[in-house]
């Protein structure tokens, strides 16, 4: 009952162009059948994530450590909800990150469970920098 | 179905078959002469119906399934198909929506039944245990079921449920990814869902079979909680007594069905669920059917993920473990004063619990769900425990004979009437509440023709909605459900085929491959549906400033609001349904200029008072005059407004009057099926008594 040969080979990883994604604008691509939002974050929003003490943090991770360097304002994140698997909504909630509508996580302008009943942060899938304007997720 | 049958047959026929497999005995020994205790009350009937709802289930099943294609892309529309162009397609469909919830209130009624007069005491545990395992097969059974339709909730609802498991520590998400057969729920989870519901039924059936083996190896435990002492003083024969009032009971069981199943047959279902599925978009509120609800409540009640899946289970398990648990020796709560009063606080516990697994999880309803959830568990592991040890029970009747003699018919009634009050209570409560309205204020309820057991369409109304669809809405919204046909069938806008076939000539239809392999288009027949004013989603979107006006040949039975307590249980009474149409017209009218002060409105959009949220990115549709009636009707926004709801009314429940024709014979033979059952009841009960 695991995956058939053809669900895997559609699996296959997923390259997007970034240049369309304006400043401050969150994008939802599909992988997997899972969403990906892939967020242009602004300086505000990148400062908001970096400037959070650890310790306050559910589940203690870096915005360092769930971007890659060089990009510091791309974030790219798996848009399922690490509680029972809705989508959360971009830019919403009180920390102007990602809400879940099902039963109100909250979460970062960095993608880290803040509040609600999720155990821990979105996941980040992975993914590198073709270049400087194209990811390839997978 | 134990011991050797004292059946002894006269015929030829069967004698020959008898010596050879003595099935005749079985049934004989099963059902006729099988000894049922004197004393039972109308709480023991709920056995034999949900032996009817598993056969109606069955049989409503398997023909649904050969019309049903389990594939996401058409899922949701081969279901449509049924309800639209099988025969008696929308019946079979709403027996059987509607059967899962008859089944599921039998169900509860028939285990607080067990709890309330001891029935899982010593020597029942196993037929006790076998009930909890058939319990725990319907739960995944109707979870499958609800995803096959693919509408939002069934969507939704699967992902919440199957995540559940990735709670489990180390092999959680491997057995996601079992349930899925995928990297997300998608359509090899369909698939396999489909094959698992067709499947299970008879897996329930098969334990069904063992419970009433065992039922009958035990012999039936009764009000009285005693023993049988003396078969000819304490028990009657099973036919035709046990047969004749488990059937009187079955009818009036029937006439409650039969009220949803013609009346409002989408009352107990979720608005959502005639939105396709969308993986990209969640639903505001998710919430299971009203079944579900207490354990849901009892995951949501617990902070930690891992934590609320065990309690979730244990809820169930715990169940089986009662016999234990409890070790009092007097079975029937009649006799003990204390476990009546507690059994009748669990009993509002989980009604409440059911309440508050259909809310948001947050603030107050979280913290009355963690107080319950205590409470629920308390009930079984400390209190049961404490009660069977110093609790002095009064003394019981020396015998099921004696029983009989001390008490009168009349409290059989009362129960009945209780058992139909609760039953509609919790039901009703729940499943209101988990429907969802978020934002806008409640639309003002209008006079429909269409409403009430009698409403009917009105021809002309529909004639001038589908002149407005025509002219105005189908500029953006598809309606592709509905064919060129549909508007000669009876009980909807009332044009004859050849009109029809003379609307459909009007619409360029996409046709092809011809010859040379090209597309072409022709002018349209009756059997061609409405054509989608765009090619796809996204062209629509990006017509429309990137909202998707969506398809509006359900809309009507899509959208809903919250009718609050206690207006909903009124619902039931009077078959109020038209939240949908409420809330289209309002939505249609709801256009103002100018929004409030202080509210921000976004670039590109509208301000609507009864839109979710205010901000709509559809403009005011409809202006006075715009479009021209022949018929001398009012050309303003209100008047349009209402002819193009009744109009989608019809789209989305094209069958309604047809339904509520049937509907009312079939009541009518009920009901006077029902008296004359009453009344043979009581002539065969007359000695017994």
């Amino acid at each position: 009952m695991n995956p058939d040969a053809s669900t895997i080979a559609a699996g296959a990883p997923i390259e997007v162009d970034l240049t369309p994604i304006t400043d401050g604008q969150a994008i939802k691509v599909f992988w997997r059948g899972k969403p990906i939002y892939i967020s242009n974050r602004t300086k505000k929003e990148v400062d908001d994530a970096r400037n959070v003490q650890l310790s306050s943090l559910p589940d203690p991770q870096t915005d360092q450590q769930r971007t890659k360097e060089g990009h510091e304002k791309w974030l790219v994140v798996i848009g399922i909800c690490t509680h029972l698997g809705c989508v959360p909504i971009a830019h919403e909630g009180s920390y102007n990150g990602f809400f879940c509508p099902c039963h109100g996580s909250v979460y970062d302008t960095s993608g880290r469970i803040r509040s609600g009943p999720a155990p821990t942060n979105l996941p980040v899938p992975p993914y590198e920098f073709v270049s400087d304007t194209k990811i390839k997720i997978g | 179905m134990s011991g050797p049958s004292t059946f002894q047959p006269q015929n030829p026929v069967v004698k020959w078959i008898e010596r050879r497999l003595p099935i005749f005995g079985l049934v004989h020994s099963s059902f006729v002469s099988y000894p049922t205790p004197r004393n039972l009350n109308y709480w023991w009937t709920f056995g034999g119906i949900l032996s009817l709802m598993l056969g109606v289930q069955i049989i409503t099943g398997v023909i649904l399934a050969m019309h049903y294609t389990p594939h996401v892309d058409f899922a949701f529309k081969s279901v449509e198909g049924i309800v639209r162009d099988v025969n008696y397609g929308w019946l079979l469909r709403y027996l059987h929506a509607n059967g899962a919830s008859m089944f599921f209130i039998a169900v509860y009624i028939h285990m607080f039944r067990g709890l309330y007069y001891g029935s899982y005491k010593e020597p029942r545990e196993v037929l006790w245990i076998l009930g909890v395992i058939i319990y725990l097969l319907m739960m995944a059974t109707g979870f499958m079921g609800y995803v096959l339709p693919w509408g939002q909730m069934s969507f939704w609802g699967a992902t919440v449920i199957t995540n559940l498991f990735s709670a489990i520590p180390y092999v959680g998400e491997s057995i996601v990814t079992l349930l899925w057969g995928g990297y997300s729920v998608d359509n090899p989870t369909l698939n396999r869902f489909f094959s698992l519901h067709y499947l299970m039924p008879f897996m329930i059936a098969g334990v069904v079979v063992l419970h009433v083996w065992a039922l009958h190896v035990a012999g039936q435990n009764n009000p009285a909680g005693v023993e049988v002492k003396n078969t000819e003083k304490d028990t009657v024969p099973f036919t035709p007594y046990a047969t004749i009032k488990d059937g009187f009971a079955m009818v009036c069981f029937m006439l409650f069905y039969a009220w949803f199943v013609f009346y409002m047959p989408n009352f107990l279902g979720h608005a959502d669920n005639y939105i396709p599925a969308n993986p990209g978009v969640t639903p505001a509120h998710i919430v299971p059917e009203w079944y579900y609800l207490p354990f849901y409540a009892i995951l949501r009640a617990i902070p930690n993920k891992l934590g609320g899946v065990i309690a979730m289970f244990a809820a169930i398990i715990v169940l089986a473990f009662l016999p234990w648990l409890d070790s009092a020796k007097t079975r029937s709560s009649r006799y003990r004063p204390l476990a009546k009063q507690f059994f009748w606080i669990f009993v509002i516990v989980c009604i409440v619990l059911g309440w508050l697994g259909g809310k948001p999880a947050e603030g107050i309803y979280v913290i009355a769900a963690r107080v319950l959830t205590f409470y629920y568990f308390a009930h079984f592991l400390i209190i049961l425990p404490i009660l069977s040890r110093i609790e002095k029970p009064r003394a019981v009747p020396n015998s099921i004979a004696d029983d009989v003699l001390a008490k009168n018919g009349k409290k059989a009634m009362a129960s009945i009437v209780v058992m139909f009050a609760v039953a509609g209570a919790l039901f009703a409560g729940s499943v209101q509440d988990a429907r969802a309205a978020e934002g806008g204020p409640v639309p003002p309820s209008e006079k429909w023709s269409f409403a009430g057991p009698f409403g009917k369409f009105n021809q002309p109304q529909l004639q001038r909605g589908l002149k407005v669809y025509k002219e105005v809405c189908s500029a953006c919204h598809s309606l592709s459900y509905i064919a060129f046909r549909n508007l000669a069938d009876p009980g909807g806008p009332g044009y004859n085929a050849a009109q029809a076939a003379a609307f459909a000539e009007e619409y360029k239809v996409k046709d092809g491959p011809n010859d040379a392999g090209d597309m072409f288009e022709r002018n349209g027949r009756p059997a061609d549906r409405f054509p989608a004013p765009f090619p796809n989603e996204n062209a629509a979107r990006a017509a429309n400033g990137g909202a998707y006006p969506p398809d509006l040949s359900l809309i009507a039975k899509a959208r809903s609001y919250d009718r609050g307590f206690p207006q909903f249980l009124i619902d039931v009474v009077t078959q109020f349904q038209e939240q949908g149409p409420n809330y289209l017209s309002a939505l249609l009218q709801g256009y103002q200029d100018e929004p409030p002060k202080g509210f921000d409105l976004p670039p590109g959009s509208y301000y609507n008072t009864y839109f979710p949220g205010h901000s709509i990115k559809m403009p005011k549709p409809l202006s006075d005059g715009q479009v021209t009636y022949d018929d001398g009707s009012p050309a303003t926004v209100a008047q349009y407004s209402k002819d193009v709801t009744a109009f989608l009314m019809w789209t989305a429940e094209p069958h309604m009057e047809a339904r509520k024709r049937l509907g009312l014979q079939v009541m009518i033979f009920l009901a006077i099926f029902a008296g004359l059952m009453y009344f043979t009841k009581k002539k065969v009960w007359a000695s017994a008594h």
